[in-house]
């Protein structure tokens, strides 16, 4: 290899391109074998077999359903906004695609490498709501209309507590940075040294907050099959389609990145004698999924009011108290310093 | 001309192509959307200029935030386009002058400019000095310990705004029955369940 080719332009500007594709053929496998996982689990909950006619398993299941999805016809209603119809879902996957650039996979292993990540992943998932908003008005129709204008205010509601329990996070690091984040989670106890312990309470809140922020069960009411159809699906079809299930689907793998990273320690072992490593991440995101999965399965639906109330009058003022706890808790190095890891990640 | 240089002229015309567009375009929904264009192209202006803590505040407040309820707002209205076209065309005169006056202060103001030396050192973008605080603890230690008087009172006054909107709009209705959670949840089946024994025949 000539070294100085890659020093050039041209050379970054390729070795970038050939970072994103690696980072985008890992989402989207992953995503191909979420998508089987996410059904199988439901299945085996209810006792049915889930897909398992094409592949060994049915594995290959994921595979069929997006070629079919591909070549079938797009359909475009008569009374819809062409232009911002067509948009929205390419929005929607687009956004969540690019909230991975700064998701790092092991240390150092990142695309962007940013000061800021945390508020760029929070600026790319509040602007994902634009996909729904624009998918339900577009299609010119009652029900879609209906179901984006409460996930909008959904997503919103959700966000604000989300970005408080980041909040905790980042005042107990002092940075913005993921590899300083998980750096500080690397006391050397093992599973015992990561921020949830520290920030216990939160980590359920911000568990149910990532449901209710990517339209999962049980607050998928933005599609609410029973009531709305499927929301602001419901004019979609074919590939439009495709993009905004993959969207979700990315969305949901990306929270489940978020929460291993910011409170299970990303890529550190949970056993202080193993060497850390990207697979911990990837089995952590795993994991997550499951519970997620897990959590469709079994948990009923939410009503719309309730899921307000949650939001609002009690996710809020707790994550807004935590705030001030580890604010304080932080100040006076409570406990050695147990929310308080300036010294060892930022 | 630098990739800098690219990036910044390429993100320049699209904020003035998005802004024109928010004016001209004929459906109040797809001026809002021109709109967010906008304040994300400027966002990436902000981080040209290394100051993305500022970029991504942008991103979040107004574009995750402000453009949201814009975009509600016009989407719920029924707008009458024919209407509204009657009245744009009956205030282009005075728009134009307003334009016009403005185009000639800023003119004036840009033509007596003088640059200072060594100016154009400042025109590449700026990364954060080795060493030096990062730009977002450095715009975090001013704002919190220098300028806390202010920034407490700027939270104040929207305070203020808020518990006023609220104020306005808040009504209590007698009318209606409203859902008391708690004691939804301290309900049991002895209080919520009478058992009755019913002779056949007579009912109750």
């Amino acid at each position: 290899m000539d070294i100085s080719f890659f020093d050039s332009p041209l050379g970054l500007a390729l070795i970038i391109i050939a970072q994103c594709g690696m980072v985008i053929t890992f989402v989207m496998v992953s995503l191909l074998f979420l998508v089987y996982g996410d059904r199988k689990i439901w299945a085996a909950v209810q006792m049915r077999r889930g897909p398992n006619v094409v592949g060994v398993f049915g594995l290959l299941q994921t595979v069929a359903d997006a070629l079919k999805y591909v070549v079938k016809e797009v359909v475009i209603p008569a009374g819809a906004d062409r232009a911002v119809f067509l948009m929205a879902p390419m929005a929607s996957f687009v956004l969540a695609m690019i909230a991975w650039a700064v998701i790092p996979f092991n240390d150092r292993w990142v695309l962007a490498d940013l000061n800021v990540a945390i508020l760029y992943v929070l600026a790319i998932s509040s602007l994902e709501v634009y996909g729904v908003i624009m998918g339900g008005w577009a299609s010119n129709s009652k029900y879609p209309f209906l179901g984006s204008l409460r996930s909008a205010a959904q997503m919103i509601s959700y966000e604000v507590s989300i970005g408080f329990i980041i909040i905790g996070v980042i005042l107990s690091t002092g940075s913005l940075n993921f590899g300083q984040i998980v750096a500080a989670q690397d006391t050397g106890y093992g599973l015992f040294g990561w921020y949830w312990l520290p920030h216990l309470p939160m980590v359920f809140l911000f568990f149910i907050s990532c449901l209710a922020e990517t339209n999962r069960p049980p607050f998928d009411l933005p599609e609410a099959e029973s009531e709305l159809v499927a929301g602001y699906q419901v004019e979609y079809s074919s590939t439009p389609f495709l993009l905004f299930m993959a969207g979700e689907y990315i969305a949901i793998f990306l929270m489940c990145a978020l929460t291993s990273l910011l409170f299970f320690g990303g890529w550190l072992s949970p056993i202080p004698g193993l060497p850390d490593g990207a697979l911990w991440m990837v089995g952590k995101m795993a994991f997550f999924f499951f519970l997620f999965a897990m959590v469709k399965a079994i948990v009923p639906r939410y009503r719309y009011d309730q899921l307000m109330r949650l939001g609002w009058k009690v996710f809020l003022p707790m994550s807004l108290a935590w705030v001030v706890i580890v604010a304080f808790l932080a100040k006076f190095e409570v406990l050695g310093g147990f929310w308080a890891r300036w010294t060892i990640g930022g | 001309m630098g990739i800098a240089d690219f990036t910044f002229y390429v993100f320049a015309l699209v904020v003035i192509a998005a802004g024109f567009f928010t004016v001209v375009s004929r459906n109040p929904v797809h001026s809002v959307l021109w709109l967010i264009l906008a304040f994300l192209t400027s966002a990436g202006l902000f981080v040209l200029m290394g100051a993305e803590f500022v970029a991504m505040l942008l991103i979040i407040v107004y574009v995750g935030a402000v453009a949201v309820l814009f975009l509600f707002v016009v989407m719920m209205l029924d707008v009458d386009f024919a209407e509204l076209k009657a009245e744009m065309a009956r205030y282009v005169p005075l728009a134009g002058l307003i334009g016009l006056v403005l185009l000639m202060q800023l003119g004036l103001a840009y033509g007596t400019w003088v640059t200072g030396e060594g100016v154009e050192l400042l025109d590449a973008p700026q990364g954060t000095p080795e060493g030096a605080a990062h730009n977002t603890a450095a715009l975090g230690a001013l704002i919190y310990d220098r300028y806390w008087l202010l920034f407490q009172m700027a939270g104040l006054i929207l305070l203020v705004a808020m518990v006023g909107a609220i104020l306005l709009t808040l009504r209590h209705r007698t009318d209606i029955k409203r859902q008391d959670v708690l004691a939804q949840l301290y309900r049991d089946p002895k209080k919520a369940m009478e058992l009755k024994d019913v002779k056949s025949g007579q009912g109750l």
